[in-house]
Parts: C-alpha cells; sequence; structure tokens
C-alpha cells in the first residue's frame, strides 16, 4: 500500500499569534515553527496501516525552507521518503491554492491512501483535505476515529453530531483523522538518525508545472480586509471558597441576568 | 439584492437552530433560499424555514443521496449556484458542513471564508482568530462567496414567513461523488439535554470531577440551568463523559451566553473551544489555573462543594 501524509509546519501551539501589518499574514518568523499536532495523528496511522499491511509512506508539505524541519521530525517518526515543495512565490496561498498544489504534487504517484490530520492549528479552516479529494476526484472520508483496510476498501468511523457514522469506499482514498484515533509515537533516537538519509524530493511552482498566478497571493480568492486585536476583556473577579463560593455565583449570574 | 443559499442542517427532519441563525444572517445580505438534502422534508420542517425568512426551499434529492455522504450537498449547491447565481451561500461551520464547503469551493471555482461569527451587507465577514484574540474582516473577491458561520455565533430572529415555496431538485451523484457510502449510523443518547453546539449555556467538567460518577454534579448544575454538559480531553479521554462531549480544539467549538468550567486547567487546546464564550465563570481549585485568565467570575475552592451550592440557590431562585 502506498500512503501519502501531508503536513503542515505551523506556529508553535503555544506561542502567541500575529498578523502582520505590511500584508496582513500570519507572522511566522516570529514563532518556532513546529508539526502541526494535528498532523501527527496522521502520520502515525500511515505508520500503523504500512506495519499492518506492508507498504510504504511519503510525507507531502507544502511551506517554506524552514518547513524542511517538521518534514524530517515525520520522517524521524518513521516514514519512508518526502516531497517538500517549497517556493516563494507560494507565499501567501490559502487553501484553495494549497489544495491545488497538494493535488499536483500527489496526482500520479499511485498512492492508494492520502492521509491528513482535522486541522491546522494556525489557520483552522479543515478544508484542505476536502478540496484535494475534490481536485483529485478520489473518494472522500473525512474526521475518521477508526480506520481499518481490507484488501482495497477502506472503512472509517466518523464521529458526527450525536452519531458515529461508518462510511466505506474504494482505494484510492482521501482520509483525514481526528486526534482520538491514535497516540503519537515520538521519534527514537534511531529514527532520528535515520531521518537524515531518507529522501525529499524538492518541487516548486515550474516542476508541478502550475501557472504561477493561480498560487501564492496573487492567487488567492479571499482577503483580509483589516484586522484589530480583540479588545482586551475587562480582568475577571477571582474569589476564594470560604463556604459560601456557590452562592457568590449565584449571586454573579442574577446580576448578570444570566439566571 | 440576490440570492443566498443556506445548506439546511438537520436532525431526524428537525430543523437544527444553526439552520435559523444562518437564515436570519442570509436575509440581512439577500433572500435566503434553502437547500434541504435528502428526504423527509415536511411541511412542519419547511414552517420553521419560512418562519425564518426562506422564501423558497429547494428538495434536493436522487437516488444514492441519502447512502452517500456529504457528497450530495456540494453536487446540488454547485448545481444550484449555476442555475441561480446566487450572491452567497452559507453553510455551518460543522464536520459536514465545512466538507461541503470546500468541495463547493473547488466545483465553483470560489472563495471561502470560515468560521464566520458575523457577515456584512457587502458580505465582508467578520473572524474571531488566534484562540479569539485577533478580530478580522475578509472577504471573498473571486466567484460566490462560501462562507462557513459558527453555531451561536448569529442571533435568530423570526420574520413571520409564511411556507415557503417548494422546488424540486433532481440530484444525479456523479461517480466520484457515489464513491462513500454510509454503511451504518450508531446514534448517540441526547440524554434530554440541548445540543453542545447550539446551548446558550453550557457546565463543563475536567480532570478536577474525578472519575465518572463526579459528573454527577456536574449534569445536575447543566440541568438546573437547562444547560448542555461539555467536558475538557482529560475527562473524555479517560473515559468519564462520551467523546461527543468534548469541547476544544479537537472537541466542539462553543460560544454560549454562559460557560461554566469546573476542574478544568485551561489549557490552549481546550480555550481555543470555548474562548468566545460570553460569560465565563471558573471553578478550581488551584488559583494559578490558567482558566482564571479568561473567567469573568472565578471561584478557587473545591468544586464538589462550590457546584451543589451553586445548582441549590439555582433550583432556589427558580422556586
Ligand atoms: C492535539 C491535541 C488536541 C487537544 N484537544 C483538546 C480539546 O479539544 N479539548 C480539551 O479540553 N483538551 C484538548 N487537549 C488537551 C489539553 O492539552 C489538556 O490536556 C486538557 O484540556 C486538560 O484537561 P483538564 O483541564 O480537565 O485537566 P488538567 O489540566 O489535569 O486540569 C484539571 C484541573 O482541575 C483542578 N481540580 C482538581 N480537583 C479539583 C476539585 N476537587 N475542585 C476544583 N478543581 C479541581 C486542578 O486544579 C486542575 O487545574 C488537546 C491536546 C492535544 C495535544
Ligand atoms: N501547506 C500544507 N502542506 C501540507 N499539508 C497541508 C498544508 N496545509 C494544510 N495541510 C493539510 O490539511 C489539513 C487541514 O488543514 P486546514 O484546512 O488548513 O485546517 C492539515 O492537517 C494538513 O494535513
Amino acid at each position: 500500500m502506498k500512503i501519502a501524509v501531508c503536513v503542515k509546519q505551523v506556529p508553535d501551539t503555544w506561542a502567541e499569534k500575529r498578523l502582520r501589518e505590511s500584508d496582513r499574514r500570519l507572522d511566522r518568523e516570529s514563532a518556532d515553527g513546529v508539526l502541526n499536532e494535528l498532523d501527527e495523528y496522521a502520520v502515525e496511522e500511515a505508520l500503523r496501516l504500512v506495519e499492518a499491511h506492508g507498504g510504504e509512506v511519503t510525507i507531502v508539505s507544502m511551506g517554506p525552507e524552514r518547513a524542511a524541519e517538521s518534514v524530517r521530525k515525520a520522517l524521524s517518526m518513521g516514514a519512508d521518503a518526502a516531497i517538500h515543495v517549497s517556493d516563494d512565490g507560494l507565499a501567501g496561498s490559502d487553501a484553495l491554492a494549497t489544495s491545488l498544489v497538494l493535488a499536483r504534487a500527489l496526482d500520479g504517484r499511485d498512492f492508494d491512501v492520502v492521509i491528513f490530520g482535522s486541522e491546522s492549528t494556525d489557520a483552522r479552516m479543515s478544508v484542505v483535505p476536502a478540496m484535494v479529494a475534490e481536485r483529485l476526484g478520489w473518494a472522500m472520508l473525512t474526521f475518521a476515529q477508526k480506520v481499518d483496510v481490507d484488501g482495497t476498501t477502506v472503512a472509517i468511523e466518523r464521529a458526527g453530531d450525536g452519531e458515529t457514522v461508518s462510511v466505506r469506499a474504494s482505494m484510492p482514498v482521501v482520509l483525514s483523522v481526528v486526534e482520538k484515533i491514535n497516540e503519537p509515537r515520538y521519534p527514537s533516537f534511531k529514527g532520528i538518525m535515520a531521518a537524515k538519509k531518507k529522501p525529499v524530493e524538492s518541487l516548486d511552482i515550474a516542476s508541478l508545472g502550475l501557472d504561477a498566478a493561480a498560487v501564492g497571493a496573487s492567487g488567492a480568492w479571499s482577503e483580509v480586509a483589516d484586522f484589530a486585536a480583540r479588545p482586551a476583556k475587562a480582568a475577571g473577579t477571582v474569589v476564594t471558597d470560604e463556604g459560601d463560593g456557590g452562592a457568590q455565583v449565584a449571586s454573579y449570574l442574577v446580576e448578570q441576568k444570566l439566571i | 439584492m440576490g440570492e443566498v443559499l443556506v445548506l439546511v442542517e438537520q436532525a431526524a427532519g428537525t430543523v437544527k437552530k444553526v439552520t435559523t441563525e444562518l437564515l436570519t444572517a442570509a436575509a440581512a445580505i439577500g433572500e435566503p433560499v434553502a437547500v434541504w438534502i435528502g428526504p423527509g422534508y415536511t411541511d412542519q420542517a419547511g414552517a420553521v424555514l419560512g418562519s425564518y425568512g426562506a422564501g423558497t426551499v429547494v428538495v434536493a434529492d436522487g437516488p444514492g443521496v441519502a447512502e452517500a455522504l456529504v457528497a450530495p450537498a456540494a453536487e446540488a449547491l454547485a448545481a444550484l449556484v449555476a442555475q441561480r447565481s446566487p450572491s452567497a451561500v452559507l453553510v455551518a461551520s460543522t464536520a459536514d458542513g465545512k466538507e461541503a464547503a470546500g468541495r463547493l469551493a473547488v466545483r465553483t471555482q470560489s472563495g471561502i471564508i470560515t468560521d464566520a461569527v458575523e457577515i456584512a451587507a457587502d458580505a465582508t465577514c467578520t473572524q474571531s482568530v488566534f484562540g479569539g484574540s485577533t478580530v478580522v474582516h475578509s472577504r471573498v473577491t473571486k466567484g460566490t462567496p462560501i462562507i462557513t458561520v459558527r453555531p451561536n455565533a448569529v442571533e435568530a430572529m423570526a420574520t413571520g414567513g409564511g411556507l415557503p415555496a417548494r422546488v424540486d431538485l433532481d440530484v444525479s451523484l456523479s461517480e466520484a461523488g457515489r464513491k462513500a457510502t454510509i454503511t451504518g449510523r450508531a446514534v448517540a443518547v441526547a440524554g434530554g439535554r440541548p445540543d453542545l453546539a447550539e446551548a446558550s449555556i453550557v457546565v463543563s467538567g475536567g480532570r478536577g470531577v474525578g472519575g465518572p460518577e463526579g459528573f454527577g454534579v456536574i449534569e445536575a448544575l447543566a440541568d438546573s440551568l437547562g444547560a448542555a454538559v461539555g467536558a475538557s480531553r482529560a475527562a473524555t479521554d479517560a473515559g468519564w463523559y462520551p467523546h461527543q462531549y468534548q469541547v476544544g480544539q479537537t472537541g466542539k467549538t462553543v460560544s454560549p451566553q454562559l460557560y461554566v468550567a469546573a476542574g478544568i486547567s485551561g489549557a490552549i487546546q481546550h480555550r481555543a473551544g470555548m474562548q468566545t464564550s460570553k460569560t465565563i465563570v471558573a471553578i478550581n481549585k488551584d488559583a494559578e489555573a490558567p482558566i482564571f485568565e479568561l473567567a469573568d467570575y472565578g471561584v478557587v475552592g473545591d468544586l464538589f462543594s462550590v457546584v451543589p451550592q451553586l445548582t441549590e440557590e439555582v433550583n432556589k431562585r427558580k422556586g
């Protein structure tokens, strides 16, 4: 089974995120870049699938030079090879452009399964997987909390609103997984050393045969008109319970007309 | 003003509250047209759609629609965008909604904005990003604006409209759209409480409740307030409360009038799902817990004495 996992480098989860005044884009330089933590579950699931059924795992990422560190991290978990799409002309790409680039990088390589994380912790759109599936014309199984492969059939359990839905499709399929699915492994020392020698194919706009006007800031389908820091909330009241804490909350709620 | 398509979310034939919110948002920027996918449309559902401003309902159905996952919604909406040239398409920011919206954006070559909390007359959207620290105004610059709207962000307002005119759309699913088929559904018992994403009050418990029994005091408070129950990931991972009630980055995003966090430390991933709640009350025995940074009102104390006392006070006031 040939599996691709799409991973994104994002600002460290705990870092304060800001938009730049100049171009109203996320300031990525000011924070450390890390592998999107939700994509670790996608890498883990791919590794488990090839451990059980055989095959190989390829990491696919679009991002600037420094995203190579996150690609290495995914390789050090145990993936076999990687494709890194990097080009200054890709800066400012929105979800539509990102999905165009990823779909082009994935297409024609005989992948049976492409796995995504459920969302990137910076953009939080959760739409790139669906867009890639739509572009490839493949079956799509999103938000999986359990994946089973039987021959060329992939079956998932998907947590919906108030119900769990079982869905099935034949390969090739696009999957996105939620964090309940597994516990990602930590890279071992051996894994970290081995990752340094694993092949990483570098691609750019030209080698993918894409029109430069269709991606990056010039190809964006939406724009940020303006932004502002949310007005600081007035500091709240904190009391220590002296036996009447519950009653105090009740009075507060009455004051606020909430009860 | 043009038409604005609204993808209806329903459970067993009943229109969800989020759809009434979307209709209200649509009415402010154009003429709302509700889009119902699959079987099960009734006059009862139509009356609800009409009373929130839908003048027209398109019922989109066809072979395989009920068995296919999400794809029919995207395909029906794409057909309607071509037929009716709406000025925007509104979809709820839910798992299904986001998938439908993403596919639709590719199909119709249109820009997309997710998690809008407000939509202005010119379709400029307000978004609350980075855990609520930044407010952004953004707009689609190409194609038909496709906007996913966060539940509970827009207040639904009844317009008093009557039954909408019904238009039927025959959906013949594409080959790609038929590929993923639903083979089973296990409905989680709702337990008679309001839906978590839609509730106006949410009471959540975390690791501090100590075990599944500990959720008894959380549920009792929720019931006294008519609230939904939520949980932190620590509590759902431990199996103390079912996963579908998890609030946070990888659980539900909630934005109620009142959010009560008991025994929850306030990790960044939890905050991502509740930070935009209008009023936040925290109960935690650790005065240093980060949840207090967000709280409008906090009590440093043991939740097992504070929460039951609060429940009693609320019940007393109800008489
Ligand atoms: C990829 C990823 C996704 C995640 N997604 C989510 C998510 O969607 N939602 C989520 O919630 N978390 C999520 N997390 C987990 C998150 O990082 C925290 O681990 C989790 O929120 C902690 O839950 P908690 O606050 O209940 O537990 P803890 O952090 O252990 O806090 C328990 C609190 O209870 C207090 N307490 C204990 N006993 C009492 C008592 N008797 N009375 C009063 N207070 C008491 C303690 O002082 C403490 O502050 C995610 C993590 C990762 C890595
Ligand atoms: N630049 C990128 N490179 C590779 N994968 C990406 C990229 N952006 C998003 N993804 C994938 O798409 C998922 C959802 O991202 P998003 O729609 O931005 O929330 C992520 O978890 C990744 O798996």
